[in-house]
């Protein structure tokens, strides 16, 4: 990762932060203060979908032609996708004790959500269980590609029909509605941008340690 | 390629009914998971609420299925493979598994409703609309199912790894079906499950088609 997109990662996260908590927000009833959220929550959820679908692009290239690079580029990808996706169900459970009044409410959008991390946990679990490096590459592509197909329907498709209290589905407002006169796309755009480079950072920093390992593995077989 | 596909769910009807044990074993799995939920309500009849029903009757036909489907590249003996290589293509093989899956899981769900009718009770009004909902949700567990089990029959310990790697995949399809025989239940018009079976649909497709793409990567050793 260039230097520069780290520089501006940082100070994206820093404005994100300073301003998500200290900048003036509508006032509206039940949500209150926790609408600040948005600037945490609906990032972390983009971010995670962004990294799932380098993953999986990175997978769909290892079929194409098999290199570890791409193996190790489509595992980091998903590793750190899941903890952005963690971070996220977590904060929508704090927003959600505040708002619904209990942190799992049992609507559509959290379970779907939970579905897509056990996703992404049985990956890993596919991986651990086979033995051959290059037959784990290649049958974890697979999951991957297809599993992330079936994943769009999951959270995509599904909460936008059923009845759902998430803000934005099952016709509920979002974010669109509250913010007239436009001073939250102010600090929400900038911390999507924040939040997705500090995936890549951290995924990138994983991959290079992953890289240099299987080079020294390599020298110490010769 | 359409030949091929013919002659290799030929192979596997005939060898299905040449040994006769396994689908009279799935169906004694079946018939001992319905009977399990008989028993356990024997005098309380009245506390099957369709909903209930509608729950039981899912859980008993997905894990009927997942044994069902598991088996069709678990049970493949080594060589066999080899054998396939040479004398035809990944394609047709994975059409046939699919098509072959797909007719096993529609005849045991609908014997699983039978079973499931004279047992506990039936609380489907619209009948027609529920084979319609069994015959979608046959063709949405078959083509998922089919792949995970080719994946999964390359790791160690496949039948656990079979489970844990279709739940999270199937899952879309398990919840528009239960959303749909709730409908069925309640005898609510058609129109108002149009959009979900046409979703269930478009889900199929794109699973089948992705199951069609990747399978030539896995099979290949």
């Amino acid at each position: 990762m260039k230097p520069w997109l780290k520089v501006l990662a940082t100070l994206l996260l820093l404005y994100t932060i300073v301003a998500g908590f200290l900048f003036d927000v509508p006032r509206l009833n039940i949500v209150n203060e926790t609408i600040r959220a948005l600037y945490f929550h609906v990032p972390m959820w983009f971010g995670m979908v962004v990294l799932f679908l380098v993953s999986t692009v990175y997978s769909i290239q290892y079929l194409r032609g098999p290199s570890i690079e791409k193996d190790i580029y489509a595992v980091e990808f998903a590793n750190t996708g899941l903890l952005l996706g963690l971070l996220g169900i977590v904060t929508g459970m704090i927003w959600a004790n505040y708002t619904w009044g209990s942190p799992w409410h049992g609507d559509p959008k959290q379970n779907g959500a939970a579905i897509s991390l056990l996703v992404y946990l049985a990956y890993f679990v596919l991986r651990g269980s086979v033995e051959n490096e290059d037959q784990r590459a290649r049958l974890s592509a697979v999951y991957n590609i297809f599993a992330f197909a079936a994943m769009i329907p999951l959270i995509f498709v599904i909460p936008r029909m059923t009845s759902s209290m998430h803000p934005g589905s099952g016709g509920n407002p979002g974010f669109n509605m509250y913010d007239l006169d436009s001073k939250m796309r102010m600090v929400f755009y900038p911390a999507v941008a924040g939040w997705i480079l500090l995936g890549v950072w951290i995924a990138s920093l994983r991959i290079r340690v992953r890289i240099i390992d299987e080079k020294i593995q390599n020298l110490e077989n010769e | 390629m359409l030949s091929r596909v013919r002659n290799l769910l030929f192979k596997e009807l005939t060898l299905e009914l040449r040994r006769k044990s396994v689908i009279s074993g799935l169906l004694l799995y079946l018939f001992s998971t319905a009977f399990i939920c008989y028993l356990t309500f024997s005098l309380r009849q009245n506390q099957i609420t369709p909903l209930v029903w509608s729950a039981l009757f899912w859980i008993t036909i997905l894990f009927t299925v997942i044994n069902t489907v598991a088996k069709s590249f678990i049970g493949e003996k080594k060589g066999r493979d080899i054998y396939y290589y040479s004398i035809t293509s990944p394609e047709a093989i994975i059409i046939s598994k699919v098509i072959y899956n797909f007719l096993l899981t529609l005849i045991l769900s609908f014997t699983g409703f039978i079973l499931f009718a004279l047992l506990l009770k039936n609380p489907i009004i619209d009948l027609g609309l529920f084979s319609l909902v069994l015959a979608l949700g046959a063709m949405g567990f078959s083509s998922s199912l089919t792949l995970l089990s080719g994946i999964a029959a390359k790791a160690n310990n496949s039948h656990i790894l079979m489970a844990v790697l279709s739940f999270p995949i199937i899952i879309s399809v398990l919840l528009i079906v239960v959303k749909v025989t709730k409908n069925c239940i309640d005898g609510l018009d058609r129109s108002v499950s149009t959009n979900d079976l046409v979703t269930l649909l478009a889900i199929n497709c794109l699973v089948t088609a992705a199951s069609y793409l990747l399978f030539p990567y896995i099979w290949r050793n």
